[in-house]
């Protein structure tokens, strides 16, 4: 497993009057919340900066955070063509956790948990982070073998991980079903018990906030549509807003990432596709885990609202339209009826789609290009959550550095010259 | 849900076919003179245009038989089916073959076409 680098950096928040606290809270209630502040600035882009971040979901926000507290570098700009969060960072169903098989896979992702158990004091933003496990569950006596085996490997990692019988999973979730003549039956699970969810949105706002507090101007409403460049080194990008100069320029789109390094003619090995999730209407609290199953591309978790949560497996066909087929969700629901038949009775709330950047080996790309200053991080596919803040914190170092530290070097678009794959498919199946 | 012309079985739901991802990738046969790096376009780079893509299908529940399609990725507008083997015949589709990186790319310019004689 990579060393880790836990550089937490300054954080931002720097001034005491500013900081969320349970004074400012009651403060703010005796003057009936009318009188909080900005939580950023609208920022107008400057002509010039030291580095721009294109991209406002939670990868690019991490990256300009830990780019300003942890390498000093402030002068910078990130720039989203629609609003903060509004892409897979606000559409995701937010499963946290870190048991991949593969060194380099535990390597990043341990990173990230690590960092994420710390994130709400580092941003003094609460994004919820609750450690309420995640339990996958397994249908299969292949699965079962293949569960073993994966269970061995992440322990040897230092990654907790724990195999549970069928008994032990209904003592955990009173209300699945464990019946074995069900067309899924439950033969075994394993559950990482550091994992979990958290807030999606306030991860987004909570970085903005905190890097906004270092001075990046964040952008929003303004669309790069040229990546300009003289030679081998990028000198600017064309936005709606106009031309910016810069000489670092970080590309973390997720789904549009193929249209970016269009612009600068680079090419890319990914599949823009969309993933589903769906909602119900709330309900008292019934589910305190998360439960996936890759066999049957369903997983489940409960929100704080008390709406049940339910995500599916990636559609079949390249898409940019943030919908996605409808066979896909019925296909999900079918199996967590079974699973869980009390769903059954259940209003649909909402329904949603996110485009997701497929990789062809489940893993993403963190990488320099041949284009002097220009980085990609990309290819998180399903399972790009659970990363943000390791993500942004092996970009920005990347970035500042114009080398990959271990965590991120076997990340490079490199490994697809070379055949150095990172196959978290056969690992992880749904890789959420 | 789209609905799908199968060229040998008509109008189809979706869920009858399966997607094979770009069309007319061609295998470099002089794969032994090119490099590593050529040769990962072919194997590992993808085009994913938002617009029209040229792309494979199967009719896997149905003849099991392959076709190829010009489809709009943002409206999934299908705006043609046309057999394996074939170049689009729209102008929009003769667009998106023609503009496509492929076209010039070290590992599709060493792939000699396969002469075809006939019987
Ligand atoms: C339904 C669904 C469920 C998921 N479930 C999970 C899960 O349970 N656990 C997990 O770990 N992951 C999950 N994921 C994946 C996860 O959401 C993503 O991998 C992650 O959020 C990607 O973050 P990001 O910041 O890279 O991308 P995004 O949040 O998509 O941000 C990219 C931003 O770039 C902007 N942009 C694009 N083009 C331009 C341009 N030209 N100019 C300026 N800005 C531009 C977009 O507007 C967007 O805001 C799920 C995804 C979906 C869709
Ligand atoms: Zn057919």
């Amino acid at each position: 497993m990579a060393k880790t680098h836990l550089d937490r950096g300054t954080g931002g928040l720097t001034q005491k009057s500013k900081r969320y606290s349970i004074f400012s809270l009651a403060r703010n209630a005796a003057s009936y919340h009318q009188n909080w502040q900005q939580a950023w600035r609208h920022a107008e882009p400057k002509p010039a900066y030291d580095a721009v971040i294109i991209g406002g979901g939670g990868h690019g926000l991490a990256t300009a955070y830990y780019l300003a507290s942890v390498h000093g570098i402030t002068n910078i700009a990130l720039i989203e063509k629609g609003w903060l969060g509004g892409g897979n960072t606000g559409r995701n169903t937010t499963i946290i956790r870190s048991n991949y098989m593969w060194d380099e896979s535990a390597g990043i992702y341990e990173h990230a948990l690590k960092l994420w158990e710390g994130l709400s004091q580092d941003l003094n933003f609460n994004v919820m982070f609750s450690q309420r496990g995640v339990l996958t569950i397994i249908h299969s006596e292949h699965e079962l073998k293949e569960m073993s085996r994966r269970v061995h490997a992440i322990r040897l990692n230092g990654i907790d991980s724990e195999i549970l019988s069928p008994t032990e999973i209904k003592k955990m979730v009173p209300t699945i079903n464990i019946d074995p003549n069900i067309r899924y039956p439950v033969m075994g699970g394993f559950i990482q018990k550091r994992g979990g969810t958290a807030r999606h949105d306030a991860v987004a706002w909570g970085y903005a906030r905190a890097a906004d507090d270092l001075g990046v101007d964040i952008i929003q409403n303004c669309e790069v549509t040229g990546l300009r460049r003289t030679g081998k080194q990028i000198t600017g990008i064309e936005t709606t807003k106009g031309f910016i100069k810069t000489q670092k320029v970080g590309c973390v789109v997720a789904g549009h990432s193929s249209v970016l390094a269009d612009m600068a003619n680079i090419r890319l090995p990914i599949a823009s596709r969309p993933l589903q999730a769906l909602v119900s209407e709330p309900i008292k609290p019934i589910l305190d885990t998360v439960i996936m199953s890759n066999a049957v591309h369903m997983y489940l978790s409960q929100s704080d609202k008390g709406e049940m949560v339910l995500g599916a497996g990636v559609d079949k066909y390249n898409s940019y339209a943030q919908s996605g087929s409808w066979p896909i969700p019925e296909h999900m629901i079918a199996a967590a009826v079974e699973l869980f038949p009390f769903l059954s009775r259940l209003r649909m709330l909402r329904h949603w789609g996110g485009i997701v950047d497929t990789c062809p080996d489940a893993s993403p790309i963190i990488s320099k290009t041949d284009i002097n200053g220009l980085y990609f991080n990309c290819g998180w596919g399903t399972g790009g959550f659970k990363s943000t803040p390791g993500s942004g914190h092996v970009f920005a170092d990347l970035i500042a550095n114009d080398r990959p530290n271990s965590i991120a070097l076997p990340y490079s678009l490199k490994r697809f010259e070379t055949g150095y794959l990172i196959d978290e498919h056969g690992a992880a199946g749904v890789a959420h | 849900m789209l609905k799908i012309e199968c060229p040998f079985c008509g109008n189809r739901n979706e869920t009858e076919f399966s997607c094979g991802g770009e069309a007319h990738i061609a295998r470099p046969l002089a794969e032994n003179k090119i490099t590593d790096l050529a040769f990962s376009e072919y194997l590992f780079m993808r085009d994913n245009p938002k617009g029209v893509f040229l792309e494979r299908w199967c009719h896997t529940s149905g003849c099991r038989r392959w076709f190829n399609m010009a489809r709009d990725t943002v409206s999934h507008e299908i705006i043609e089916i046309y057999a394996m083997g074939q170049k689009p015949k729209t102008a929009i589709g003769k667009k998106a073959f023609l503009s496509n990186w492929r076209r010039k790319s070290k590992a599709e310019t060493a792939s000699t076409p396969i002469k075809r004689t006939a019987k």
